[in-house]
Parts: structure tokens; sequence; C-alpha cells
């Protein structure tokens, strides 16, 4: 978890990323902070996420990232 | 059937009366007639186009969706005897097998959109005729989408054939869209609405508000967008500034009348459509504005262009070479870098094959990745003055200036020609030319000073029915609401307004809609 906040504050260290929901509702992440989010998480996790899993929920918290790591990870 | 026409309102009462006559469960039968019955009014010739995408789109998606269900049920029915990567493996050759089958739909259905578009094809009376009436590029991306979906399994491909053909036909969309997803709009498609004043009357008075702007703005403006783009000789200097104001007025209020009618006759049958503009001039930056104009095509090139090249194995390859060339702060913003440029030449493709477009396109992507990379200079200049950012002067300034970004780009799509576009650009420097401005030159051409003045006041009216939403947060109908006779006089006088001071008869083109020939 520690390793993605550091890529999140990488993308904007003016967020608590680890309180904050709704980081794509409110417009904190958009499109091209989320392509070099999956780009990092493919670097840092080994885990590749594919288009159809970025949805909104999948990213909207830092939670809810790792667990989608951790999905894709698993299956 | 033009949406302008008096046949186009005839056609509608119909839809609308036999919509809420008939029982139900039937209604979804009854708008499926409709819409090939205005599919056909462009001609039953040309019914094949929407017949072959709505079939092999119909039978590619039950073919993807039994392919992977029945990879699924053997991965449940051997998780004892598969290891993970075995797992792994066996889903990601399924998953190949799949996506050489979308593929092929996807090229059989985008290869006759570009055969149609992009080829000498375009230009025979037959297919000209076609485009000029039903605008293929939205229902064929719209359709595409569907497949896609299917494909990733967040939509339930449709069992019934003639249901899914209600989908890439319904006739509200079939002119300049909006682009719909499967899950938002067939649902309300297939289920029998009741009959609710509320909706009906919201739906009519925003009818009323898409004529209005169509015919007293955007018309009335086009003429002189028309003039001024045919006489670059005489309207450059400082004209090319008021052709970009001209052109902005045109094109929003034509598209977004064209819109107002389309969503509106969804409403009065009890189906919300999803909204394609939130009031765009007051964007802040290139980026909003582009959550804010044509929303609908924004997030179909998101989701399915740029989303997908930005995670694909090619792409992967390049950010690694990328990070161990450049390092890995730069390294890592490659494929967004990329991604970006790519999905905005492919959006300049869509509007047209015309180097105009691709040009157009690039910019856009320049001009976004070039604000992206200077965010952090923003920031650190808000820092400094931090009660700035919100002042109303700053706020101001950076909506006119993404006012004028935009519409100086839009203005590719005036000229049609790049170099005759990038010498009227640098006119305004070179050759300000102020003396047309005043000497009666703009009413040179068949406008005159009280189509100037219905001008204004419609786009003050325009104008202001925005900042209303902006700030309220509330639709304007949902003010007038409960104020029956204001809101009556309201849109009986905007319906009079329309029918005595609509830009049609000798020289105005009220026929169709700019968006129509993308």
């Amino acid at each position: 978890m520690d390793k993605l906040i550091e890529i999140l504050k990488d993308l904007h260290d003016d967020v608590d990323f680890e309180s904050t929901e709704g980081l794509i509702d409110d417009g904190i992440l958009d499109s091209l902070d989320i392509v070099t989010l999956i780009t990092e998480i493919d670097s840092e996790f080994g885990v590749v996420i594919p288009p159809e899993e970025i949805v909104p929920e999948n990213f909207n918290s830092a939670q809810a990232i790792m667990a989608l790591i951790n999905r894709i990870d698993e299956d | 059937m033009k949406f302008i026409s008096i046949g186009f309102l005839i056609f509608l009462a119909a839809v609308f009366l036999a919509y809420y006559l008939i029982p139900k469960k039937y209604r979804w039968i009854e708008l499926l007639a409709a819409s090939y019955v205005f599919y056909c009014f462009a001609g039953i010739k040309y019914i094949g186009f929407i017949l072959v995408t709505t079939l092999s789109t119909y039978f590619v998606a039950k073919l993807l969706e039994y392919m992977s269900d029945r990879a699924d049920a053997y991965v449940e029915s051997h998780r004892d005897e598969m290891s993970k990567d075995e797992r792994k493996e066996y889903r990601s050759k399924q998953k190949k097998k799949r996506f050489l089958l979308l593929c092929i739909g996807l090229v059989f259905n985008f290869g006759i959109l570009a055969a149609l578009k992009y080829t000498p094809l375009a230009e025979t009376a037959y297919i000209s005729g076609f485009l000029s009436l039903i605008g293929i590029s939205f229902y064929m991306f719209q359709t595409m989408g569907y497949l896609i979906d299917v494909y990733r399994s967040k939509t339930v491909a449709e069992k019934n054939v003639a249901k899914f053909a209600l989908f890439v036909s319904f006739f509200p969309q079939l002119v300049q869209g909006p682009i719909s997803r499967y899950g938002d709009l067939a649902p309300q498609l297939f289920e029998g609405h009741d009959f609710d004043i509320h909706n009906v009357s919201f739906g009519i008075q925003r009818i009323i508000w898409g004529f209005f702007k169509k015919l007293v703005i955007a018309d009335r403006v086009a003429v002189a967008v028309v003039a001024m783009k045919n006489s670059p000789d005489e309207f450059y200097g400082l004209s090319v500034l008021v052709l970009i104001i001209f052109y902005s007025i045109n094109i929003y209020a034509d598209f977004t009348g064209g819109m107002d009618i389309a969503i509106g006759v969804g409403e009065t049958l009890g189906i919300k459509m999803t909204e394609n503009f939130k009031r765009p001039f007051f964007s802040k930056s290139t980026k909003e504005y582009w959550n804010r104009w044509h929303i609908t095509m924004g997030s179909w090139f998101t989701d399915y262009v740029f989303y997908p090249l930005s995670v694909c194995t090619p792409m992967r390859s390049v950010s690694k070479k990328c990070r161990e060339l450049l390092g890995n702060n730069l390294g890592k913003r490659i494929p967004m870098y990329i991604a970006t440029v790519l999905t905005w030449l492919l959006t300049g493709v869509w509007h047209g094959s015309g180097l105009n477009f691709i040009v157009w396109g690039l910019l856009n992507g320049v001009i976004i990745l070039v604000s992206e990379e200077l965010s952090p200079l923003y920031k650190r200049f808000h820092n400094r003055f931090p009660r700035l950012g919100s002042s109303a002067p700053y706020v101001s300034f950076m909506m006119f200036r993404t006012f004028f970004i935009m519409g100086i780009i839009r203005i590719l799509d005036v000229y049609r020609d790049v170099g005759l576009t990038f010498r009227m650009w640098g006119s305004v420097l070179v050759s300000p030319n102020p003396s047309v401005l005043f000497n009666g030159g703009l009413l040179g051409f068949s406008l005159g000073t009280a189509d100037y003045m219905i001008l204004a006041v419609g786009v003050i009216l325009m104008f202001a029915v925005s900042v209303i939403r902006e700030r309220s947060g509330k639709d304007i109908r949902e003010l007038l609401e409960n104020k029956t006779v204001l809101c009556s006089f309201i849109f009986t006088a905007l319906i009079a307004v329309t029918v005595i001071f609509g830009a049609y008869g000798n020289g105005y083109d009220a026929n169709q809609f700019i968006y129509n020939q993308f």
C-alpha cells in the first residue's frame, strides 16, 4: 500500500490519498493521470491492468486501486 | 427526414400519439418501426447499411459472449486441477481468440464507415445523399462501443435481435448522436414508459429551445461565416477574430440545438439520453473544455481508444525502453504522450479525411499535453498568489483564453485549407486591417442591422440560460416549473420568435446540422 501511495503522491502531492475517496468522481485523477498510474503499477507491481478494468469504481480510492491490483494478480 | 422540417414535426406527433396509445409491452416495437421509417426517409435503398451493421454486430456479440461463458465454465470446472499459471495461460489464450473475433467485427464495420466516408464513394450522389441525412458514424460508434463492452464482459449481449436493432437505430440520435452506451440507453428503450406530463412538457420545451437555437441563431450567423470564409481576401486581419467568434456561436447553437431536439424527443417518450454538452464556453482549460463539449464522443475515444492504446503490449515495451533511456520521471509519461497524440489524431480523422481535420486533432492533443506539462508551473504560481486563482477577473481571463484557443483552431474547419488558415491566423498580427470592422464590410452580405440585433438578443438569451444553469446548478425549466403563466408566456414567445425570425428562405440553409456531416 505504501508503494501505491508513493506513486499517487508523485501525481498529486497535495492530496491525502490514504483517506480520500471519489478520486475519479471528484475529478482529482483524470485520464492522463490514470495512464501514468497504470504504467507505474505495471513497473512497480508487475501487474498489467487491462482496459476493461479502467472504470471509476476501481480507481476512486487508494484502497480500491490496491484491491484491483491484488485481484488481477490473484486471477 | 430532416429535423428542421414540418414533416418531422408531423412524424413526431404521430410517433408520440402511437407510443402512448398502444400497450406498454409493445411500445419498443413502435419505436423500432418509427426509427426504421425515419431512416428510410433518407431512402429505402440505404437500408442495407444499417441492417448489415446491426446483424453482424448482433451475431459477433453473441459469439463473443458464448466463448467467454465457455472459457469461464471450463476454468471453474477444472479449478482444482489447474495451477494459477495454467489458469492464466488458458484465459489468455481464450482472450486472444475473442480479441481476434472482436477485431473482425470492428474492421468489418469500421471498414464500411471508412469506405463510405473516406473513399471516392463519398463523392458519389448515391452516398453523399445518404450521408447528408443520416449520421452513419454516430450509430456506428454507438454499436461498436456495445461490441467492445460485450468483449470486455461489461455488458450482456442482447438476446433479441429486434431489440438490438432498436438500440442501433433509435431515430433521435440517427442525425448527430449523442453516442449512447448500451447500458444507459437500451433498458429505457425496451421499457414502456407511462405518460408523464412533466417529461412531456419538459421535452417539448427543450425541442422548442433547440429549434430556436438552430433557426434564429445558428442559421443566421452561418450566413456571415460562409460569406467571410468565401472571401478571405476581403475578410482578413481583425475580421478573422470576428469569424472565430461567429463560428463558435454558429457551431455551438447548431450542435447543441440539434442535441436539444434529440434529447427533448427522448424526454417526451420518457427516455433520458446522455447529455452531450455542459456549457463548454465556461471551461477554464482545454482539458475541461473537452469534458464539456461533445462529451459522448470524448468519452468514447477515452474508453475505447485512449486507454487500450495506453496499456497495449507495444506501448508497455516503449514505456520500459523510455524509462531506461530517459529516466523514470519522463519515461513513465511517454505512453500518455503517445496515446494522447494518437487518440487526437484519430479524433481528427473521425471528423474527416482532410488535412485540416488531422491538423485540428493534433493541435488539440499538443495543447492538452503542453498545458499538462505546465501544470506544476501553474501550481507554483497559484501557491505564490493563492487568492488570484478564484478571483472573478482571473477566472474570466481563463474562460476567455480557452474560448479563443479552441475558437482559433476550430476555424480550420471553416476554411478546410491548412495553408489558408495559417495565413489567416497570421494576418491578424501582420495586417490587422481594422477598417473592415467599421466600414460596414460586415454588413456587406445578406445580414442587415436587424439580423445582427436578433442575433445579439438570441446570443444573450442563450448565454443567460447557461449562466443560470452554471450558477444555480438547475435547469431553467425546473426554475420555471411552478410559474405556469410565465413559463407558458416564455415558450409561446420562443415559438413565435422562431417562426417569425427563424432564418429560412432564400440565402439560408436551415436544412441540416453541421455535425451531421461527420
